[in-house]
């Protein structure tokens, strides 16, 4: 099974480190295949570099795609994640 | 033959990070980089070995961060910084791990393996637009630096035994060194490279130590023990400043440590006092760099810029651009009415390292200021073209420094005409109107003072030099700098003398001496009748408050009286206790 959603980064500092720490901690649970994608560029969901390399600050798009028995969750938790903002307060 | 143990001035700019000011001596951090060897594997259990080699190293670095980061917590009793899991997931991360291991695969050692995907990452990191993840590829660096000490079997850390009380100098600092100091004994930090959401930056703001970092080749200027200025909130660092500039920046650590925010409400208020009676405030810099922190002061133009640095910090002498750009900086700095730029007011032996420039047994004394550039009128003209120029961008005032009698003004008049000229007849753009002012330094000035003022369009008092000169006193020999008084009776009179003959013949005069940001004298200068007070910016809010809640009539009473007290000792001692007793809280434990 693949899915595939788009999120909108919302926290102020954008995909810095520690949240894409967090997004690897997730992916890092499920067995699919994750990557995330924007603008055309791909970075393995597991790999906290490749992710940085994407640099995207609040505002960008951000697709993550799954691949595997449990894609579905797998997407729905780390978008939560997003949606969320990472726990971080609103304007810190 | 150059004598080795004369170290040069030099200043460096960066990034402010973290605001404030220190002086200290330098301690250099040097991070020895692990060297990396290459070595080609052939056969494929060579690389399977060398495979697991990589992985230990990786265990190790990890074993290692643990460590740093439990005691933290333990020892220190602090959060671990979350920078330290930031590494730990750098080292951990699987893509970082698989290109090194594919690159060991190609059949090259390990530590040449990481070197390429560290390189790589390096790469793409550089061309993120943005400052914070940029900074990122530092910590990719130290967790790879780490990795690579494993490999190489180098063990400890390169900077256990920082002392205390030291500015660290260093390329960069990691959390990882960072704990191996006690943070909150050192006066500031420096570094090479970094930004505003470095690890360095981060951990100065949390201590409110100062600190610059970007400053690119720091850790070669500088040796330990050193001495160092840093301003955190210009962005610059002097390495072996002269007395003089030590002197200037001890005055604004101490304004600095006064400071308090509920006086910068007076900051925006023009300085008028409760009569009416209007006095412009200057400010003194010599960065470019300081402007916003002027204006934020309440600086309402610059009063005195020293250019000595344009020249100090170079191999060779400015061209005529490099000016240039700096007077455009200030001149064009929104917020600010006026610049008023001194030429230059070194001797020649700072920056030309000529021995046909002789050293001087007396440099104060010396070929210096305009007498210097009115032997090398090259060097003047260029200085003079540049200023000119940044005239057509916003009000600009040339000062000319040091000056003694007549003579010199008007051969500097001469000189300035001959360039003006030259820039009409090549239809540069640059105000016609600009004002020329001298400094008024040299009691001889003072004396022919009303002669002066028939030959430019402003005085600035330069009390520094006057007090030194009147009073022939070397301020910076501890033994006789007691005798060095801005009150003394002569001092008050000079300055008297010089304002009555500037009104006389209708100029303005101004002082941007270090007298003129001593709240303590306000009321008395403002008795004199002062036009302009330029001081440094940490000050301006304290002199503002105080002239907003005097009046004029009793700060000319308090001159008359002060006038009739024939030592310095008496007037000091009447001023301050006028003073403390009108401003309890302005004067309360404080001696100038």
């Amino acid at each position: 099974m693949t899915v595939k959603k788009t999120f909108t980064i919302k926290n102020e500092l954008g995909l810095h480190a520690r949240a894409a720490g967090r997004l690897v901690e997730v992916a890092n649970r499920y067995r699919s295949v994750i990557r995330l994608e924007r603008d055309g560029r791909q970075a393995d969901g597991r790999s906290l570099l490749d992710i940085l390399t994407l640099a995207c600050p609040r505002g960008a798009r951000v697709v993550i795609r799954a691949e595997g028995d449990d894609a579905r969750e797998a997407v729905d938790e780390m978008g939560k994640l997003i949606e969320e903002r990472f726990g971080e307060e609103q304007d810190s | 033959m150059k004598d080795r143990d004369v170290r040069e001035t030099i200043a460096l700019k960066g990034t402010a990070v973290s605001p404030g000011i220190v002086i200290g001596r330098a301690h250099v951090l040097h991070h020895h980089e692990a060297p990396i060897p290459r070595r080609s594997l052939d056969k494929k259990n060579l690389i399977a070995a060398e495979i697991q080699r990589f992985r230990k190293a990786l265990k190790e670095s990890e074993k290692q961060l643990l460590a740093i980061k439990k005691k933290l917590r333990d020892q220190e009793g602090i959060e671990p910084l979350y920078i330290i899991d930031v590494h730990i997931m750098i080292l951990n991360d699987r893509m970082l791990i698989n290109r090194t291991v594919a690159n060991i695969e190609e059949g090259v050692n390990a530590e040449w393996a990481l070197r390429k995907t560290l390189d790589k990452y390096k790469e793409v990191f550089s061309k993120v637009d943005d400052d914070y993840l940029r900074e990122r590829m530092t910590d990719v660096e130290y967790v790879g630096q780490r990795i690579l000490r494993n490999l190489v079997g180098e063990q400890g850390e390169a900077i256990s035994g920082a002392g205390e009380n030291v500015i660290i100098v260093a390329r960069d600092l990691s959390p990882a060194d960072t704990m191996q100091i006690k943070v909150e004994k050192i006066l500031g930090f420096a570094t090479d490279i970094g930004g505003k959401t470095s690890h360095t930056a981060i951990v100065a703001r949390s201590y409110e130590i100062p600190a610059v970092v970007g400053l690119q080749k720091i850790t070669s200027e500088v040796r330990t023990n050193d001495r160092v200025i840093i301003d955190g909130t210009a962005g610059v660092v002097i390495v072996n400043p002269d007395p003089e500039v030590v002197r200037r920046y001890e005055d604004k650590m101490r304004h600095y440590k006064v400071m308090e925010d509920d006086l910068l409400q007076y900051a925006g208020r023009p300085a008028v006092t409760a009569d009416g009676h209007r006095v412009r405030i200057g400010v003194n810099i010599e960065f470019m760099e300081e402007v916003p922190s002027a204006i934020t002061h309440g600086a309402e133009g610059i009063g005195l810029y020293r250019t000595e640095f344009i020249y100090i910090n170079k191999e060779r002498l400015p061209t005529e651009e490099e000016h240039f750009e700096n007077y455009r900086t200030i001149v064009g700095a929104r917020g600010l009415k006026w610049s008023t730029i001194r030429t230059f007011d070194l001797g020649g032996d700072k920056f030309i390292s000529d021995p046909k420039v002789a050293k001087e047994m007396n440099p104060v004394m010396g070929l210096r200021a305009i007498r210097f550039c009115l032997k090398e009128v090259e060097l003047f003209k260029v200085q003079l073209r540049a200023i000119l120029r940044a005239s057509a961008l916003g009000r600009v005032k040339i000062l000319f420094p040091m000056i003694s009698g007549i003579e010199e003004i008007r051969e500097a008049k001469r000189i300035f005409y001959e360039v003006k000229r030259e820039l009409q007849s090549r239809e540069v753009p640059f105000d016609p109107e600009i004002k020329l002012g001298i400094m008024v330094e040299v009691p001889s000035a003072v004396m022919v003072a009303d002669s002066l003022a028939r030959e430019v369009d402003f005085f600035s008092i330069g009390t520094n030099d006057l007090i030194q000169y009147t009073l022939a006193i070397d301020r910076v020999n501890e033994r006789v700098s007691y005798l060095y008084e801005p009150l003394h009776p002569a001092v008050l009179r000079l300055i008297k003398r010089v304002v009555d003959a500037g009104h006389h013949a209708g100029i303005e005069v101004a002082m941007c001496g270090e007298m003129a940001g001593e709240p303590l004298y306000t009321m008395v200068l403002l008795g004199l009748e002062l036009d302009e007070l330029s001081m440094n910016a940490l000050v301006i809010p304290r002199v503002k408050k105080i002239i907003q809640e005097v009046n004029m009539k009793e700060c000319r009473a308090l001159l008359k009286k002060v006038l009739t007290m024939s030592t310095a000792a008496e007037i000091e001692y009447f001023v301050r206790s006028y003073m403390v007793k009108k401003f309890p809280d302005a004067f309360a434990e404080e001696t100038p």
